[in-house]
């Protein structure tokens, strides 16, 4: 077999493919909800949004350490550096309680209830 | 110090088995500690660099820096792994047969060292910057306790290390006849979970939205946070509630190496002789 034909299938996968990957995400109206990280803590520990509207969290780390926002149920991990904000994209969520915490510091919890 | 023994050893596990693959693969290759050693050291060094400018790169891209920055060195060890796949079903044969002059053949068996340097580097970096980062603010913290968490980390870190020359060493155990065929499906499998890993990075950058919704949640079977969970994640890119578009693209990314490695030449038993003569 021929590189042309290797590079034939390569591009026809590429060609295949791309209808599904370049799709720049619709400007769908987000709530934001604000949260800050201080002395090992969320503050607000519990954050409300509404349901079937995706989410976005700022949330500022007040400490001189860097922490990992970490929630299963929200699918969402994010490094966030000392004394820095950091933004996490939340998929519109059916009504419930989504627990999240630091993985650097499993003492501080808290939990995003969708309503 | 048990947490810090935990957070460490949970980062630098997922690089630990990956280090342990590679060094199963290039088994007889000459040179090859030189390779992957080096790999190691610039993934440390990239790590330390990352975690210092972690800051900065998330504020990149409208706060996405660190899920595009995730998404295109997953996409870049996907390439070499897949690459070095296609190299050895082209090539295997003609090394390990002694077809050509050894001289040529050890200069061509650098090629996929360098890949696979390149995939042990992004383990070792994606997994690091965390480590450094964890440590650091250890570090920044004051009083005893801070040795004790270093000490903590430490332990973790010989833990990763254990895991990387178990998984070696139980791959070597694998007679090698064997062998060749076992570490195409693994590289193969690896490269699929990097990519579908590399998808959950861009949907959480909102940057792909087509098919992100979750397929199935099999976490009552195999919890993500489990080692067994570890451990598929890493191997096969297991997660318990993979998007439509993950499977895609997991899918995607075996069909296509199949086929290349079909295409580029020698057929299946062939490459099993030429495994390690």
């Amino acid at each position: 077999m021929t590189m042309k034909t290797v590079a034939a299938v390569c591009a026809i996968a590429t060609l295949a493919l791309s209808p599904l990957a370049v799709s720049l995400a619709q400007a769908q109206e987000a709530t934001e909800i604000q949260l800050t990280y201080s002395k090992g803590q969320f503050q607000p520990n519990e954050l409300r949004a509404s349901a079937d509207k995706p989410i976005t969290l700022r949330l500022k780390n007040l400490d001189a350490k860097a922490m990992e926002f970490e929630s299963k149920s929200l699918r969402v991990e994010k490094v966030v550096a000392a004394n820095s904000e950091g933004v996490i994209n939340v998929r519109a969520q059916k009504p419930g309680r989504y627990e999240f915490y630091d993985d650097f510091n499993e003492k501080a919890r808290g939990a995003l209830v969708v309503q | 110090m048990l947490a810090a023994l935990i957070i460490v050893f949970r980062e630098v596990f997922e690089a630990g088995l990956i280090i342990g693959i590679v060094l199963a693969v290039t088994g007889a290759v000459p040179n090859r500690n030189r390779w992957i050693g080096g790999g190691v050291l610039a993934g440390a060094l990239a790590a330390c660099v990352v975690a210092v400018f972690t800051g900065a790169l998330s504020q990149l891209f409208a706060g996405m820096g660190q899920e595009l920055f995730n998404a295109a060195i997953l996409g870049l060890a996907v390439i070499m792994l897949t690459w070095h796949n296609v190299w050895m079903a082209h090539h295997g044969r003609e090394l390990a047969g002694e077809m050509r002059a050894v001289g040529q053949a050890v200069a061509e068996g650098t090629k996929p060292l360098l890949a696979l340097a390149v995939v042990v580097g992004v383990a070792v970096l994606r997994e690091g910057s965390e480590v450094a980062l964890f440590l650091y603010g250890v570090a920044a913290s004051d009083g005893g306790s801070a040795l004790s968490l270093a000490v903590g980390g430490l332990i973790g870190l010989a833990l990763g290390g254990g895991v990387c020359l178990l998984t070696y060493f139980g791959l070597m155990r694998i007679p090698p006849r064997a062998l060749f065929a076992t570490t195409t499906a693994l590289i193969t499998l690896l490269a699929a979970g990097m990519a579908s890993q590399a998808v959950a990075f861009l949907e959480r950058a909102n940057l792909l939205t087509r098919l992100d919704t979750v397929a199935w949640d099999s976490g009552w079977l195999l919890s993500d946070k489990s080692i067994v969970g570890r451990t598929m994640h890493t191997l096969i890119g297991y997660t318990e509630q993979p998007t439509q578009m993950q499977l895609v693209v997991y899918a995607a990314v075996l069909l296509l190496t199949f086929m290349l490695v079909r295409m580029s030449g020698s057929q299946p038993a062939k490459r099993t002789i030429a495994a390690r003569g």
